[in-house]
């Protein structure tokens, strides 16, 4: 297929504080942490107490209904603590970074001459597994399945998002090595959906073993749930995997090195980011030394993520796992003295009901004010023009709400995840929470299935 | 302002859980959010979020009703002074009118607003804001001389049996206002129809030039007569009627402010084109229908002239358009639409009982709408299944 398939539907959010392509070296993060948090309906088991000592690669906890995931270590170092939350549930593991890293050593080889078990079993061994996740459901992957097809998004759409194709730049090999890997894990084809707007990346536009889909339009269009959707529709039944472009460079160099080497680039972006840059770090890294005197006094809320998916973090909080920006906006918990009613230059909205649409170049420095108050479903049609997939986003949502596993599916609930209904999320003058939602919806479907 | 916010903030304790007054805690949050949008933050999901609220919503279409409520004031004026024969200026019009207009809108909203804050505050949720525009819609389409207390009556009846016992804003299956209208049509009906009720003061025949007719276009149509005139028996242009100077109800007789509304309300988002482009594409197809039919002078009327007269324009900008009764696919819009179109034509001239015809189209499209909702969903559930079956059987 060469043809570009041009998304329509969606909307592009003029957010001020997008990061320069400029490399910027930090200090080295002291403190790393793995979170079972980021992984959706895990429940974790520990394998290690405070105190011990890790390896990168040394498994910190194994997913309780699936033993042979694991979630390792990306730092050597020792495990300082162990935070809980409610009901004692798993936080954070947080690990404390020796000066030089040492590795636990895994299988090295060219994937395209191994065998899937030798690669599955390398990838659960190392704990790069988790970075595979799945379509249905958007949950990590089950290793027991063999999936009908591979997507990667090589490009990410959602405001300030890092441009892929600066982040792999160099990373030929291991992006190829990644690739074969995961081919040796699906009975169909490696779909590599490029942004068609700009000239891609060789490291993606030469990988091999590969079908290269060409895509243009505005956020969600990067979602690879939005690409399925118009190369491939999810029927019921039918599983597709997908993984983002830096982890699939982490499995090359697994494969390439036999090692666990979690470095990757991140964008830190955002309003109240002075200098909003590029930085090298390894995942799971603590965000203080990137933030030190980059950031605006004032109450800030910092995002692993971006504003739409991401989630609320400390100031010295831990990157997630699925994460390679950092947005930092600030916390609106003020009253806005008439607010909806006044002309509202300095407001954005997709809609044009704020004078600010007099000015169509401006970028905006929004905060996380709900900006109005819980409300029924009202207005219709706003949900539609932001939800670029052949499914009745507002239909599905009543659906989930009345927990009607007949009509969920038949309305669709396979094809999405909470990250395609963000965008709707954002416009919702009901306030409604959407990702929340379409969540449970997955998480009904999960328990009726399996 | 920094006083204001303080005089809340001490007042606000009393209101919440454990307060003295924290009964009425619906009512202090409704004014508090009218002075100030809230300072939550976002939770759970996005972080940010589109600045657009329903109060916001709610406020543009009343701006964008604002054009009709003016004209009509104007008109109200107007048309008095046409039926006195006394001289008059654009400003005694307007006046005029506003004197007579105005404290229909104070009783449409207190009546209204009264029920809501009631209902509110016995749910324990908080005021919703669709009141807002319903309140602003009653007063511009009864006749300027309906008593007061018939508007507030209608009113509270239209918010509790149309609204409030489904479930308040956003669960109605009928438009509240229409609710409001057919209430008053059916309740009190001298008052609402025949020859004398659109033209300000002509039911108490006070000081009124001898032998002027207050009929609107519509009952002239309707008795059958070819040409139509004014009170003094000239004859009304089409320009007269696409710019309004005749008589009906107070917002309705002004296609032209009608259409700076529509345009509003299209452009900001807030009502859809599909559904007003329909509602006007389906009467005018009607009216060429009859046209081609035409067995009587109602028939007869040009198509296009049929847009202008009556209330169909102001029906088909503020009151298909209304979000929560009409179709909500994209698809069923258009659908519900031209069937509204369609049938406000067709009452309209076919039924001798109902000079107009557009609210009971509206009303009983709104009834079908969730039915048209359904066959759309269902053609994409359809077309979902079947594409798995192919793919099925493709292996």
């Amino acid at each position: 297929m060469s043809e570009v398939i041009k998304i329509r539907r969606g909307l592009d959010i003029k957010l001020a504080g997008k990061a320069e392509k400029i490399f910027m070296r930090a200090e080295p993060s002291e403190y790393y942490a793995v979170k079972p948090v980021d992984f959706h309906n895990l429940i974790p088991k520990l394998t290690v107490k405070a105190d011990n000592i890790v390896k990168a690669g040394t498994p910190l906890f194994y997913d309780k209904y699936c033993p042979e995931i694991l979630f390792t270590s990306p730092v050597s170092g020792k495990v300082i603590a162990i935070n809980r939350g409610e009901r004692r549930r798993i936080l954070e593991v947080v690990i404390k970074a020796d000066p030089e890293i040492q590795y636990e050593s895994f299988s090295i080889g060219e994937p395209s001459k191994m065998s899937t078990g030798e690669v599955k079993e390398n990838l659960l061994k190392s704990g790069l597994w988790p970075m595979i996740r799945q379509r249905p459901y958007d949950i990590i992957a089950n290793p027991e399945e063999k999936p009908k097809a591979i997507h990667i998004s090589a490009f990410n759409t959602a405001p300030l998002a890092p441009d892929y194709d600066f982040t792999v730049k160099g990373c030929e090999v291991e992006f190829q090595k990644g690739i074969d890997a995961l081919f040796k894990l699906t009975y169909g084809k490696i779909h590599l959906n490029i942004n068609y707007e700009y000239p891609a990346s060789q490291v993606f536009t030469k990988a091999q073993n590969v079908q290269i889909n060409k895509f243009s339009g505005p956020h969600p269009a990067g979602n690879v749930g939005v690409q399925i959707h118009n190369i491939d529709p999810l029927n019921k039944g039918d599983l597709v995997w997908y993984i983002s472009p830096q982890d699939v460079i982490i499995i090359g160099r697994l494969f390439d090195k036999g090692i666990y080497d979690a470095s990757k680039v991140i964008a830190l972006t955002g309003s109240e980011v002075l200098k909003p840059r590029y930085y090298k770090l390894i995942g799971g890294a603590s965000i203080r030394n990137v933030l030190d005197n980059n950031v605006s006094e004032g109450i800030n809320r910092y995002i692993s993520g971006n504003v739409l998916t991401g989630t609320k973090i400390h100031a010295d909080g831990y990157l997630g796992y699925y994460d390679s920006q950092i947005t930092v906006i600030p916390e609106g918990d003020h009253y806005d003295f008439l607010g909806w009613a006044l002309p509202g230059f300095e407001k954005y909205s997709a809609s044009r009901a704020f004078w600010s649409w007099f000015l169509p170049n401006k970028m905006y420095r929004m905060d996380t004010n709900l900006n109005g108050g819980l409300r029924a479903f009202v207005l219709t049609g706003q949900y539609e023009k932001v939800f670029p997939m052949d499914i009745y986003p507002v239909q599905l949502i009543k659906a989930v709400i009345i927990e009607d596993i007949d009509q969920m599916e038949k309305l669709g609930i396979y094809e999405v995840a909470p990250e395609d209904f963000a965008l709707c999320e954002f416009v919702c003058t009901s306030k409604k929470d959407v990702q929340a939602i379409i969540r449970k919806g997955l998480d009904l479907m999960i328990k009726e299935m399996l | 302002m920094k006083a204001l916010r303080k005089l809340l903030d001490k007042l606000k304790p009393q209101f919440q859980k454990g307060g003295k007054l924290e009964k009425l805690h619906s009512t202090f949050d409704a004014f508090e959010t009218f002075l100030y949008v809230p300072n939550k933050v976002t939770k759970t999901g996005t972080h940010i979020r589109d600045y657009m609220d329903m109060k916001r919503t709610m406020a543009i279409v009343v701006f964008a009703m604002l054009p009709a409520l003016i004209f009509g004031m104007w008109n109200v004026g107007f048309q008095h002074f046409l039926a006195t024969g006394e001289e008059s200026d654009i400003l005694i019009n307007f006046l005029y009118g506003f004197k007579q207009v105005f404290p229909i809108i104070v009783v449409s909203y207190v009546s209204g607003l009264a029920v809501e804050f009631i209902f509110a505050q016995i749910r324990g949720h908080d005021v919703n804001e669709g009141f807002l525009v319903t309140g602003m819609l009653i007063p511009l389409i009864v006749p300027v001389d309906v008593p007061l207390w018939m508007v507030a009556v209608a009113t509270v009846f239209a918010v509790i049996i149309g609204k409030e016992v489904f479930g308040g804003t956003g669960m109605n299956i009928l438009n509240p206002a229409l609710t409001a209208r057919v209430f008053l049509f059916f309740a009190y009906p001298s008052e609402m129809t025949g020859t004398k009720v659109w033209v300000e003061g002509l039911k108490y025949g006070k000081d009124i030039i001898n032998g002027f007719s207050g009929e609107t276009i519509l009952s002239q149509a309707a008795a059958g007569n070819t040409g139509f005139v004014n009170g003094t028996g000239e004859a009304y242009t089409v320009q007269d009627m696409f710019f309004g100077f005749i008589p009906g109800s107070i917002g309705e007789t002004s296609t032209l402010a009608i259409l700076v509304g529509a345009a509003i309300l299209i452009y900001t988002g807030l009502g859809s084109w599909k559904i007003i482009f329909s509602v006007f594409f389906g009467g005018y197809f009607m009216g060429l229908v009859l046209n081609l039919f035409a067995v009587n002078p109602f028939m007869e009327i040009p198509a296009l002239q049929q847009l202008f007269i009556g209330g169909f324009a102001f029906g088909a900008v503020f009151m298909a358009t209304d979000p929560v009764t009409a179709a909500q696919t994209e698809k069923g819009k258009f659908i519900y639409g031209f069937l509204t179109g369609l049938l406000a034509i067709l009452i309209r001239v076919l039924n001798p009982a109902y000079p107009e015809g557009v609210m009971m189209a509206i009303l009983l499209m709104n009834v079908f709408a969730p039915l048209i909702d359904h066959y759309v969903i269902e053609a994409n559930i359809k077309k979902r299944l079947s594409r798995a079956e192919d793919k099925y059987l493709e292996k």
